[in-house]
């Protein structure tokens, strides 16, 4: 009897292991890693960064695997599903976890901090993004948020000797619980209103107009804000400029990247498989997100004096860019292809080009000790490897052709003018002018390096060249490369981001 | 041989600089005399690729693509490698691939402060795939980022090797152009989207060049048209530089150095006039036609404000920067009367201003360099302390005053010309207007280019220089790298058929598809 009762009360959903391969491997070796930690203890610190970064690697064997495969595949009740967009935003986190890690080795050694704990910190967070890539269930949305979040706050503060990381991160914990207690809200009504925490059944009703428009407008509000946070957009910016400049660089150019796509990973679900019929209720409100976003993050941006914070206003703007196809995903499906398409293309080429900034900062300040931008003053003439190198991440940042930043521009652009509404277009016309406002304090960075000579009264030596470190050395090839390729061949990059969420209801 | 030409011969010419650059980037700086033979090397082979090309082109069939090449490249926007050369881009290319190398001979002695070859040639070379890429690339995509791949090495070529307000100007020739192209693109896309197949009415969706000046334009309302128009206007406006954007062309001028300003008169100031006779004339013939005289305005506002601020220069680079402005002028008027009269003198006046313009420009550095200054008031007496430079002086002014027989002349005189009856639909008074205000324009040239040689070239040395040991007469590097140019101003003037006869029929199978 009990027998019975036991069986019917848990029924086991049948999982396919093949799909959740990845995230069983990040897994497996985040718990290898603890294990480490206690068996050899400080003994273990000469491993733990190699087998974090070989974790990140292996779990891309099954993305592979899957991608092979190429049939999509949904599991525990179509709350998990894996199809090419899925497959894409996690080979870009694991991508981007790997490069952090590069970026992390020297630093979080040398300055003498908690090393074991920082990398399982580091996998747990990149596992959140991977299960974000897959969640298509606001449970599963809200768990993956918090997933990736938590260690986030926790590496914020890393340099736990420095006032500033204490303040960054702490500043960067109280906006999140509080971005999540909206974004629960948000969840709450528009489960209240559908009876379903699953997006499909969500946007059955929603767009169905089975439900009363105040309440979805509010939810879909409170949702929206509660990842206008995560994403850093404008007016919900305000954490990172600060959490930017305290946290320890490597973490800051994992905030940057992967947490801020993961945030766009979830907005893309929700708004592709939640709600996308409510094209009334979504696209004034992204609209307006993205315009404010650009000429908010561009025009702050003009006026700092800090490399990192100018990089985190300007990651604001470029949260813009990727909010602007949005505005017009709900015109027809074609349309919502090539936003989906647009938006997934440019956080691929973002995260090779921002990681690849960070990388350049990370190497001179072991000279400089400085994010200033004055101390980047004559770089050119002492360090032209690392100058040439900040030049191209820079200037494809502002969106230069050949290099990378141009094609994931020029593709949300394409997205915004395709369904040919003045909305639309006059968008596009604000994505042009800012492109132009923002170039100029990239070419003011650039022109720094390049024009001027090295300060003469500072405490660091301004004639031998910067010495990198293997790691960074590899970090600043791969995303260099990368920068490179996607704006000379951006067909590597187009065949893989030209993937579909809305297919399912075109059948 | 010839199949090599068809199948790789454009790519080659337009790559071979850029694996030049890539060459010397694993030379260590030291080794100067090597990156300075190696830049020549890359230079003269990039010109030979494209003298047998003009060898192997058939001049007979000038209006049709020759050399095509047809390649994948960015599938998932439709967008294709494609190049092809016929007559209008033949004199383009042909100009960029002799002006480089000259540019690569002058500099082997006048390395600008603060040094650094390697950068220096290496920025030369990755300009030179950019400017020949841009006139060969035959679909929108590629020709964008042809363009755009010249902004940052002349940023960084104004920037790093300029004048003291160099940072300055670099930024806003930088902010200028990328704005330009930026509002550009928008209308490429636009074009994109809108241009329809006429025979089925469907939609196009494509970036070919070749297809886009066939169509014409059909099926896009004639009020949108004024609009994508107005985009590339602006992104080609700024580049040639039409007034009122030609802010940005004097202070770059005064600020770069020699070699910057030859390349920037010579050839990137080109790009933008071409652009509109390639792609903004015959894609969108209703929104030229709309535009056609306001077009026509600004170039002849360009022309008398540009020679009125020559007139009020004191610095002799300045000058020559604005009488690039006038100059331009007649181009555009020559493009904005739509016959292919007017284009074809256009073109010619594109190569004209190049070799001459770029001529003065190599001159105002070597005066520089000898003097120390470019004020005008300062300078003086040049035929007697260096004789043949200051005939040299004397001969381009000739040559850019438009003095018949000289390269100039076919240039100015066609275009003004041409504004006596423009293409039907246009208002003729209003054209004949502009001719004789562009004809007023020719006599403040004359004016402003005599007065400049009066005051540097004539009279005694000025006592500060009258022993300077500076001042020496046209050195070696100067003589090999100025004679071409010089023999190009007496060829290009005495048969100027050598320039129209290539040029003519590829304007009016433009034109045509375009009617």
């Amino acid at each position: 009897m009990l027998g019975s009762v036991l069986t019917l009360a848990f029924e086991r959903p049948a999982i396919d292991w093949h799909a959740v391969a990845p995230e069983l491997t990040l897994l497996g070796f985040g718990a290898l890693l603890t294990l480490v930690d206690i068996v050899w203890l400080e003994r273990g610190r000469a491993v733990v960064s190699a087998l974090a970064s070989f974790g990140l690697l292996a779990s891309m064997v099954p993305i592979l695997t899957l991608a092979w495969d190429g049939a999509d595949r949904s599991t525990f009740w179509g709350a998990y599903v894996i199809d090419d967009y899925a497959l894409v935003m996690k080979a870009v986190f694991l991508l981007a976890g790997y490069v952090v890690v590069l970026l992390s080795t020297n630093y979080i050694a040398e300055g003498d901090y908690w090393e074991n704990e920082y990398y399982q910190m580091l996998l747990s967070a990149v596992l959140g993004m991977v299960v974000m890539a897959s969640a298509r269930d606001l449970v599963t949305i809200f768990v993956a948020l918090e997933l990736l979040s938590i260690p986030a706050y926790l590496m914020a503060t890393w340099r736990k000797r420095d006032l500033r990381s204490n303040e960054a991160g702490l500043k960067y914990y109280l906006m999140g619980v509080f971005a999540s207690a909206v974004l629960l809200y948000g969840m709450s009504l528009l489960y209240g209103t559908t009876g379903s925490t699953m997006l499909t059944d969500i946007d059955a009703v929603v767009s169905g107009g089975g439900a009363p428009l105040a309440v979805v407008t509010l939810g879909v509000i409170f949702v929206v804000v509660g990842f206008g946070f995560k994403v850093s957009a404008f007016p919900f910016h305000t954490w990172a400029p600060d959490t930017y400049e305290g946290a320890p660089t490597p973490v800051t150019a994992f905030l940057s990247v992967a947490s801020k796509a993961a945030g766009f990973v979830a907005l893309l679900s929700l708004v592709f498989v939640g709600f996308w019929g409510r094209a009334d209720v979504y696209q004034p409100l992204m609209w307006a997100l993205a315009a404010a976003s650009m000429f908010g993050g561009n025009l702050m941006a003009l006026r700092q004096t800090n490399v990192v914070r100018l990089l985190a206003y300007s990651g604001v703007a470029q949260a813009g860019y990727m909010l602007a196809p949005l505005a017009v995903a709900g015109e027809s499906l074609a349309t919502a292809d090539d936003a989906l398409s647009a938006v997934v293309t440019y956080l691929a080429i973002y995260a090779a080009m921002n990681l690849g900034a960070f990388a350049v900062i990370i190497a001179v300040a072991r000279r400089t000790a400085s994010a200033e931008i004055g101390s980047y003053k004559g770089l050119f003439r002492y360090s032209p490897g690392l100058a040439v190198a900040m030049t191209i991440f820079l200037m494809a940042l502002a969106g230069i052709p050949p290099l990378g930043g141009w094609y994931a521009k020029f593709e949300i652009v394409l997205a915004l003018i395709s369904p040919g509404t003045a909305w639309g277009v006059a968008l596009g016309v604000i994505v042009a002018v800012n492109s132009v406002i923002a170039l100029y304090y990239y070419a003011r960075i650039a022109s720094h390096m390049w024009v001027e000579t090295p300060p003469e009264s500072v405490d660091f030596d301004t004639t031998t060249p910067i010495k990198v470190p293997t790691s960074v050395t590899a970090a600043l090839v791969l995303t260099g490369a990368a920068t490179l390729a996607f704006g000379i061949l951006p067909q590597w990059v187009g065949h893989f981001t030209d993937v579909s969420l809305v297919a399912a209801l075109a059948g | 041989m010839t199949d090599f030409l068809n199948d790789w011969g454009l790519t080659a010419v337009t790559f071979v600089p850029l694996v030049g650059a890539l060459v010397m980037m694993a030379v260590p700086a030291a080794e100067e005399r090597l990156l300075k033979q190696l830049a020549l090397l890359a230079s003269l082979a990039a010109m030979a690729i494209g003298g047998l090309l003009m060898l192997d082109f058939d001049y007979g069939k000038a209006g049709s693509l020759q050399f095509a090449v047809d390649a994948r490249w960015i599938e998932v926007i439709n967008s294709r490698y494609i190049l092809g050369l016929d007559g209008i881009s033949l004199p383009l290319m042909a100009l960029t691939l002799v002006v480089v190398p000259l540019c690569v001979i002058y500099s082997w002695d006048h390395i600008p402060e603060p040094g650094n070859p390697k950068a220096f040639f290496i920025l030369m070379l990755i300009l030179e795939t950019g400017m020949v890429g841009t006139f060969v690339a035959q679909d929108l995509i590629l020709f964008f980022v042809f363009f755009e791949v010249v902004l940052l090495p002349m940023f960084f070529m104004i920037g790093v090797w300029g004048g003291e307000n160099r940072r300055y100007a670099s930024i806003k020739f930088f902010l200028f152009t990328l704005f330009g192209s930026a509002l550009m693109l928008l209308s490429f896309l636009a074009l994109f989207f809108l241009s329809t197949d006429p025979a089925t009415g469907e939609s196009l969706r494509t970036f070919d060049m070749r297809v886009l000046s066939d169509v014409a334009g059909a099926g896009i309302l004639n009020s949108t048209q004024v609009w994508i128009f107005a985009g590339m206007f602006i992104g080609f406006g700024v580049k040639v530089p039409m007034f009122p954007f030609h802010t940005w062309l004097p202070d770059a001028h005064t600020e770069a150095p020699t070699v910057g300003s030859v390349i920037l008169a010579a050839i990137l100031l080109k790009l933008g006039t071409y652009g509109f006779v390639r792609i903004a004339v015959p894609m969108l013939p209703d929104g030229a036609e709309a535009w056609a005289p306001w077009i026509g305005l600004l170039a002849v506002i360009g022309i008398i404000y540009g020679a009125l601020a020559c007139l009020a220069q004191t610095d002799m680079k300045r000058l020559i920067a604005f009488s690039s402005v006038a100059h331009m002028g007649f181009v555009m008027l020559g493009i904005a009367t739509l016959t292919d009269f007017g284009i074809n003198a256009a073109i010619f006046g594109m190569v004209a201003h190049g070799i001459i313009t770029g001529m003065l420009f190599f001159l105002a550095g070597s005066v520089k360099e000898r003097y120390h200054t470019l004020e005008i008031r300062r300078l003086g007496g040049m035929l007697v302390q260096a004789p043949r430079m200051g005939w040299i002086l004397g001969f381009v002014s000739m040559a850019s005053l438009g003095l018949p027989g000289l390269a100039g002349f076919w240039g100015e005189f066609p275009a003004i010309l041409s504004a006596y009856s423009p293409a039907e639909g246009l208002p003729v008074e209003t054209f004949r207007t502009y001719m004789v205000v562009a004809a007023v324009g020719t006599v403040l040239a004359a004016g402003y280019l005599l007065w400049l040689l009066q005051r540097t070239a004539m009279g005694a040395p000025k006592a500060e220089f009258a022993d300077s040991e500076d001042v020496v007469d046209v050195t070696r590097t100067e003589w090999i790298a100025w004679v071409p140019l010089l023999v190009g101003i007496i060829l290009f003037g005495l048969a100027p058929g050598l320039i129209f006869d290539v040029t003519d029929p590829a304007v009016v199978g433009l034109l045509v598809s375009g009617g």
